[in-house]
């Protein structure tokens, strides 16, 4: 048997999709380091006094310029909708509806200012709204410290305002609430979910604006409409509710420029913008652009008037009012303060002086960021850092020299005030520079890399595909499909490898991976090609009937219908929003109908009637009783599957959705009745698990032998059990009930999980050890003398009395060897030899499912046990479909058994109370047996790890049992309770046929190949699911729900898809052992 | 011979099909505030109630298994009541099956088993009709070479086009489309509905296709 060859290959194909996975990521998924360091009013950034430049009371950096501010989002204000262009004869439904904003920029020039906003991409809402309180480019992953909610970490301007003593109220999009929970003084959130709803939120906010405005008890004042963004989605831009949405919010407008006092600033900002059909999200022109407008009833602007808006982006907003508002601008900023507005009403000189110094803080704040940052992360590039820090340096040396120059009292010269108008540049150009290199790093998809990854992934989908064909077929080398191939891409891991070496470049790890991984993948199809021609000229050999040849293929295509059209309606599900957030339920629907359908086919095809038909009544077909068996199985899998539907966990997306109650800890239940109940039932489904599986490894004789592994099974499993359930006992207890007990719940809270851990531990390495559960019986007594020579008469009574009972015992004796050899000769029985392969299997998932268990909250030991049964329940039924459908070739795991594998995993993922989003992940995971918390970060993501993938491990680990199961079960006679296989002495007696698994081990080559054939195919429906989800979020990355949706979910896919090749790999590697051992279990058997 | 009973079973599909589309169009002369949608339920028992009664009396007319025994009006009874019961029988086992595959459990009761009535009036009354409560018979009729008539054929066809109906009806319910006819159960007997009817249509034209093809064991 060919072990070492399988697994690699195994590994190998893992890793091509882990590389495809990996590159797809890197160009798909923009990650960033979020920072909590914090700005702070006492920090050496202050602008240093120019001449005439008193310091006011509320100076902080810089002189607050303007005491009070409203901030009014306008979701999805594109630049198009604000802009008013009289000579339009004819305007579409969303243009020059905002002609307030154009009369107030034309009448006022120096107090109203209109400009494009770029939104930086992701222009999804909540991205946007980071972005314009932190100024800096939120991706979709930023990784802080907390993933469990959704709130700012990061510095920010709403932060820094509470901070220093300012009054922040909002009103509008109940997002903000998410972001900043308990910063607002006073705030009004309405729901934003619907997107069909126009007029809730807005109404809201029209309610209470006016109001709150005259009160004045604010300082900054921000209202978020969301009724443009809805309009858009519900009807796109170009529909007259448009018209009427863009009507109302100039009314709003125009009453709330009445209600504003002299020295207010009034910011109209849309967050993004919206492409024809009203959506956003992407990077495209029209979703990027979008409007701003600034007013103020005292003059903000100098005289100096553009001919065209200028363009602004998203992030300058933050500076510039957190130096208007007189605070510290927020950490991680890296947007440039708009100059214009801190001109102010003074001379040009002043002016000058007043926008250098918003500049020099600015610059200073943003160097101090990029060193930050860089200290914490390398994804900036070096060189570019190093050349901002001299641009940085040089730019402070000459405004340091103004400075003195100032100082010293030099009137000022036209040629001082050429400098001052070099140096703003300076400061400008090293802003614009620092922006565009985190632009670079942070807000951009690679799209060549992610249509790279997914091509890799498809061509792995592939390669597992055909090589599972292959390895059906005797003549599959690994030499040419393995070797080779691996040799070819480890050559060009090094010829890359020892390029970037010489030209001294910065090695890009995933690059070179993901090239080794396609020369290795080419290498495969070359060799499988170069092989093809071969076959076909044999095949050429006949007189091809191509008519008959083609019918004949579609025929042995057509046991593929029916798995692989689910699979694909799978598939095609992942590209929509709905399916994904409804997959708790749309996974248990399929896998109800590919187990009905496959029952279906059967009965078609007449499996299920008994053969002979009675006579009597012709047109009439009777079910065997095995059918019967079968029906019923199917019913109980049924049952299971809608039984597993009381655990699911709620998205917010679905309206009205309770979480399920048992996944709330015990501990949360007020009734103790109802605990106690709960409890009873908890500690009797881990009971009924444990015993179940004994009663099994009972069954099949694994449980009789003296070996550790039967011991520990024969023990240690209670004991697990009783130990999970003190732990539970102690967890779920009131805490003020056992006050003098406090330091012993402690310990015992550390205690039992960690125990069990260990206990489990030790049993994983024990069935690595002895893997072999089979209990001999040997009848080859070696027939020694028994009797004690005795020399003359007996002499006395006494040896007479001794003498006599060895007599008749030798006489016993003889007479049995006599009789043996009479019709049975001396035999070795061993009893659980026919299940060996399985029961390691069944230990080893049931340790794992025991620790998995604890991992999750204790009524969650239920939707365990259900787990379990559904698993047994499948391999039933997979196991009678091979037996009745009778064709089937035994080696060959049907295409069928491995997609409803893998639709259970799926399942059972959303059954233990799990979703594809970060917020429903189960942190607590981590502290289980870990009260303290971790000094490591390994240690608690393989926790929650583990608890998030719990159902993909063991479905995955259990694989092999696919392959076994129908062996199992094939003793046709099940009232025998015993099953033993006897094994001759003498060898060449054959004429016995070997049963159950030992016919895997009787024809090794195939085994291996039945092994690796699995192992590809449950790779191949695992990785044509993830392709799916793979092109899913690349097709629909301008999609409104592509963070909150399909990113997320291509991410769980992902590290589910890499969490269960490697179980599998482990399980594929556990019965690699088991053989391993068995082999050596019949060789100490031979001498004897 | 085999040509005029094509025929046969194409006018009684006719008229079934002609009726079902009856029962959209005639109610709302009768009753105030119909429409499928909208009163969905009392399409429902309209559409099933119309669909048995066409069956039956076609049953009647057509007479498409005639048995060459005489039997007495005793067991004609008790041959009714038997079916009866196999309808009720059907009814609760395909409200249970389409609970198991996702259906509310409690709320929303009637409506699933209305639908649950629908599908039976499509598969299980046709079936009674076609070969009485006969379990064996029909365990016979569904497999691969167990039709012995063109209407065991017709039988077929209808039936699995209703049940696959019934079941790609499922697929829009997640969507976040905000139909009318995304509630539970409307796209779902709409899509029984369609099936049926088109098992109706294509099972008579599928038979003319294959006549060649198709040989039938003698009774």
């Amino acid at each position: 048997m060919q072990r070492w060859p399988v697994l690699l290959f195994l590994a190998w194909a893992c890793f091509l999709f882990f590389s495809g996975i990996g590159l797809f990521t890197s160009g798909f998924l923009l990650m960033r380091i979020e920072l909590t360091n914090r700005s702070s009013c006492s920090d050496p950034l202050a602008a240093p006094a120019w001449a005439g430049q008193g310091v006011t009371s509320r100076a902080c950096w810089m002189p607050q310029r303007v005491p009070k501010a409203v901030l009014l989002i306008i979701d999805a204000l594109t630049f198009e909708f604000a802009r008013f262009d009289p000579a339009k004869a004819r305007p579409r439904p969303y243009e020059n509806k905002l002609g307030f904003l154009h009369q107030l920029a034309g009448s006022q020039p120096r107090h109203a200012r209109l400009y494009r906003f770029r939104a930086d991409p992701p222009t999804t809402t909540m991205q946007r709204i980071k972005g314009i309180t932190t100024g800096s480019l939120p991706t979709f992953i930023d990784v802080g410290s907390n993933f469990a909610s959704y709130a700012i970490e990061e510095d920010n301007l709403l932060g820094q305002l509470v901070e220093n003593g300012r009054r922040v109220v909002f009103m509008g999009d109940d997002t903000w609430d998410g972001l900043f929970p308990q910063k607002f003084f006073r705030s009004y959130f309405f729901p934003s979910f619907n997107v069909k709803d126009l007029h809730t939120v807005d109404d809201g906010i029209l309610q209470h604006l006016y109001t709150t405005v005259d009160g004045g008890e604010w300082d900054l004042l921000i209202a978020h409409f969301l009724g443009v963004d809805h309009c858009g989605h519900k009807h796109g831009p170009d529909h007259p509710e448009m018209a009427k949405k863009l009507t109302q919010m100039n009314e709003m407008l125009r009453s709330l420029v009445d209600h504003l006092a002299n020295d207010t600033l009034l910011v109209v900002a849309g967050d993004h913008g919206m492409t024809e059909t009203g959506d956003h999200g992407g990077d495209s022109e029209k979703e990027v652009n979008a409007a701003l407008f600034v007013y103020s009833k005292t003059p903000l602007f100098g005289a100096h008037l553009p001919e065209e808006p200028e363009t602004i982006p998203q992030v300058n907003l933050v500076p510039t009012l957190a130096l208007l508002l007189g605070v510290p601008i927020p950490y991680s900023n890296i947007g440039e303060v708009m100059a214009e507005l801190f001109s102010g009403d003074g001379g040009t000189a002043l002016a000058a002086f007043s926008q250098l110094s918003a500049y020099r803080i600015n610059a200073g704040q943003v160097d101090r960021f990029l060193h930050s940052y860089s200290l914490a992360a390398q994804d900036l590039p070096a060189e570019r850092l190093r050349y901002l820090r001299e641009l940085f340096s040089a730019a402070l040396e000459e405004h340091d020299r103004l400075l003195a120059q100032v100082r010293e009292g030099l009137p000022a010269s036209p040629e001082q005030e050429a400098r001052l108008g070099r140096l703003v540049v300076r400061f400008q150009h090293y802003l614009r520079e620092a922006r565009a290199v985190c632009m670079e790093s942070w807000a951009r998809f690679h799209p060549l890399r992610m249509v790279a990854g997914c091509a890799l992934i498809a061509a792995s989908c592939l390669l597992c595909c055909v090589a599972s064909e292959l390895a059906a077929a005797l003549d599959f080398s690994y030499r040419s499909r393995l070797l080779y191939p691996l040799l070819w891409g480890l050559a060009v891991a090094a010829v890359l490898g020892l390029a970037h070496l010489l030209t001294r470049e910065g090695l890009d790890l995933i690059l070179v991976v993901s090239w080794s991984a396609a020369t290795s993948q080419l290498a495969f199809f070359w060799h499988s090609w170069g092989r093809r021609p071969r076959r076909a000229h044999l095949a050429g050999v006949q007189p091809p009937v191509a008519n008959v040849g083609l019918w004949q293929r579609l025929r042995a295509w057509q046991g593929l219908v029916l798995p692989m059209g689910i699979l694909f309606i799978r598939c095609c599900a992942m590209f929509s929003d709905s399916f994904v957030v409804a997959e708790a339920r749309v996974a248990p629907f399929l896998l109800a109908s590919l187990a009905v359908l496959l029952v279906g086919k059967l009965h078609w095809h007449g499996r299920l009637t008994a053969p002979e038909a009675p006579k009597q009544s012709p047109g009439a077909a009777f079910y065997q009783k095995e059918s019967w068996q079968l029906l019923c199985l199917l019913a109980v899998l049924l049952a299971c599957l809608r039984l597993s539907g009381l655990f699911h966990q709620c998205r917010e997306e679905i309206p009205h959705c309770q979480p399920s109650p048992f996944l709330a800890p015990l501990s949360s239940l007020q009734s103790a009745q109802a605990k106690n109940l709960f409890y009873l039932l908890c500690v009797a489904s881990l009971a009924g698990l444990v015993y179940a599986v004994r009663c099994w490894l009972q069954h099949y004789g694994n449980l009789n032998s003296a070996s550790p592994l039967v011991l520990f099974v024969r023990w240690a499993f209670p004991l697990l059990a009783v130990w999970i359930a003190c732990y539970w006992a102690v967890t779920s207890g009131a805490e003020d009930t056992l006050g003098k007990l406090q330091e012993l719940v402690q310990v015992a809270l550390v205690g039992f999980p960690q125990a069990v851990y260990g206990l489990a531990s030790l049993g994983l390495l024990l069935v690595l050890w002895t893997p072999v559960t089979v209990f001999v019986k040997d009848s080859r007594e070696s027939v020694g003398p028994i009797v004690t020579p005795y020399q003359g008469a007996p002499s006395s009574q006494a040896d007479l009395q001794h003498v006599i009972p060895q007599i008749y015992r030798r006489m016993q004796e003889s007479l049995k060897t006599q009789l043996d050899r009479g019709h049975r000769r001396a035999t070795v029985a061993a009893y659980g030899l026919g299940s060996v392969y399985s029961a390691a299997l069944v230990i080893v998932l049931t340790l794992l499912g025991l620790l998995l268990l604890t991992l999750h909250s204790e009524r969650m030991s239920l939707a365990f046990l259900l787990l379990f049964l559904e698993g047994f329940v499948l391999l039933q039924i997979h196991a009678w479909v091979v037996s009745l459908a009778g064709d089937a070739e035994p080696f060959v795991v049907p295409w069928y058994a491995v997609t409803a594998w893998v639709f259970a995993a799926t399942q059972f993922f959303y059954s233990t109370g799990h979703q594809p989003i970060f917020p429903a992940i189960h942190w607590h995971a981590a502290f289980v047996g870990f009260q303290e918390g971790h000094s490591t970060h390994l240690l608690p993501a393989v926790l929650v790890g583990a608890n998030t993938f719990a159902s993909h491990i063991l479905f995955a680990v259990g694989c092999p049992l696919l392959l076994l199961w129908p062996f199992v079960c094939e003793v046709p006679n099940s009232q025998r309770r015993k099953l033993k296989k006897e094994l001759r002495e003498e060898l060449q007696e054959k004429e016995e046929q070997p049963i159950m698994e030992m016919r895997l081990r009787e024809s090794p080559e195939r085994f291996s190949a039945a092994l690796l054939q699995l192992g590809l195919k449950y790779l191949f429906v695992l990785g044509v699911q993830l392709l799916a989800c793979v092109l899913a979020a690349m097709v629909l990355r301008r999609h409104l729900m592509v963070w909150k949706v399909f990113a997320p979910k291509f991410l769980f896919e992902a590290l589910g898809f890499m969490v269960s090749s490697i179980c599998l790999l482990l399980g594929i590697f556990l019965v690699m052992r088991v053989d391993c051992a068995v082999s050596a279990w019949f060789e100490q058997l031979q001498p004897r | 011979m085999k040509d005029t009973e094509i025929k046969r079973l194409l006018s009684a599909n006719v008229v079934s099909v002609l009726s079902i589309i009856l029962t959209t169009t005639v109610p709302p002369l009768f009753l105030e505030n119909f429409s499928v949608l909208g009163t969905h339920l009392i399409w429902l028992c309209i559409c099933s109630i119309c669909v048995t009664t066409v069956n039956i009396i076609l049953y009647i007319i057509l007479k498409p298994n005639p048995s060459s025994k005489r039997i007495s009006f005793a067991h004609k009874v008790t041959r009714f009541l038997k079916c009866c019961v196999f309808f009720f029988i059907s009814c609760i086992l395909f409200h249970g099956i389409i609970v198991l595959y996702g259906a509310p459990l409690i709320e929303s009761v009637l409506e699933t088993f209305l639908f649950a009535v629908l599908l039976s009036t499509f598969t299980t009354l046709h079936c009674l009709c076609m070969l009485g409560p006969n379990i064996q018979a029909w365990i016979r009729v569904f497999s691969k070479n167990g039709a012995m008539s063109i209407w065991d054929n017709s039988l077929q066809i209808t039936t699995m086009c209703s049940i696959v109906g019934a079941w790609f009806g499922a697929f829009p319910i997640p969507l976040d489309w905000d139909r009318p006819w995304q509630i539970w159960p409307i796209s779902c007997s709409l899509g029984a509905t369609f099936g049926y009817v088109a098992g109706l249509i294509i099972a008579p034209l599928w038979i003319y296709w294959n006549r060649k093809q198709l040989t039938y064991k003698s009774r």
